[in-house]
């Protein structure tokens, strides 16, 4: 049977369709999980697409996470299911304590559109299975609340637990506040839960998977989760 | 404390605008709920639940509340 990810769609989920035609090019199945919905349809992944659900009133992800379908992704990932967030997935993750932290207004102000580099870290988890830690992959942002805040305590957590998968960095790979595009702490562009099934992260995988897009970065995560899974033999 | 970009602005505007003594600002939200109760106790229960649960996140948001009567 193909691999099958789910994909939340809230009002105001714009990536929907893009995280479809990319897993599609994986090989795997994508079918949509409407917000209203306790159904995840049997999916093996849930992908909390980017977008602005709700219109981000109040705050981006606050209304969102009380949805009916996140009571049943956080069932999913409390019992070891796989629950990937982009962009304002990861904000809504925030919100609902699937991951430690909060996304904060970008420290310029300004809504920030454009690639940015990123470095994979040693991090346990099957979103990055066949991706070596210490590689970069090219993935857009598009985000105006995409600068991750934790307190010390949770922040020293992350890093202890290796659950920081993903950090901005320069093309050549350092770690320097020139390109960190919206000062986030510690250069912090995406993190895993304790358990690594669960992983948020403010850039695009979705739009950088053909040649045509100049990268194909995006479609080395979406296929690392399918035949990670398979390698871990679930 | 959280960085405030938005509060940092404000302030460099003031002091531009001449307001040398203000030292820093903070922006954030002001919610107005109207609701139903017979006790002040237990409309500031019930606040302040709403504050904990939705209004407010924990991570980066204080929040304070004050009750006033009669406004419909």
């Amino acid at each position: 049977m193909a691999f099958r990810f789910g994909i939340a769609v809230f009002p105001g989920t714009w990536s929907d369709r893009d995280c479809a035609h990319a897993v599609g090019l994986t090989g795997a199945e994508a079918v949509f999980l409407w917000h209203a919905d306790k159904e995840l349809k049997g999916a093996d992944c849930v992908i909390l697409p980017g977008g602005f659900a709700h219109g981000d009133y109040l705050r981006a992800g606050a209304i969102a996470r009380f949805a009916p379908l996140m009571e049943a992704v956080a069932e999913h990932a409390r019992g070891g299911g796989l629950v990937l967030g982009i962009c304002n997935g990861f904000q809504i993750l925030c919100e609902a304590g699937l991951l430690p932290g909060a996304l904060l207004r970008n420290r310029d102000l300004q809504f920030r559109c454009q690639d940015t580099t990123l470095l994979v870290e040693p991090t346990d988890s099957p979103f990055l299975a066949t991706i070596a830690s210490g590689s970069r992959l090219r993935i857009p942002i598009s985000h105006g609340e995409g600068r991750y805040f934790a307190d010390p305590a949770t922040l020293a957590g992350l890093e202890r637990g290796h659950q920081v998968a993903l950090r901005y960095c320069s093309p050549d790979g350092d770690l320097d506040d020139a390109h960190n595009p919206n000062g986030s702490l510690s250069h912090i562009a995406g993190i895993v839960n304790e358990a690594g099934n669960v992983l948020g992260m403010m850039p695009h995988p979705e739009r950088v998977c053909e040649p045509l897009l100049g990268s194909e970065d995006g479609l080395r995560l979406f296929g690392s989760v399918t035949t990670g899974l398979a390698a871990a033999g679930r | 404390m959280v960085n405030d970009p938005q509060g940092l602005v404000v302030t460099d505007a003031l002091h531009s605008l001449g307001y040398p003594e203000v030292l820093g600002t903070r922006v954030g939200k002001y919610i107005r709920l109207e609701l139903a109760a017979d006790l002040e106790s237990t409309a500031a229960k019930r606040v302040d639940e709403m504050c904990r649960r939705l209004l407010c996140n924990g991570v980066i948001e204080d929040y304070s509340f004050e009750i006033a009567a009669g406004m419909s």
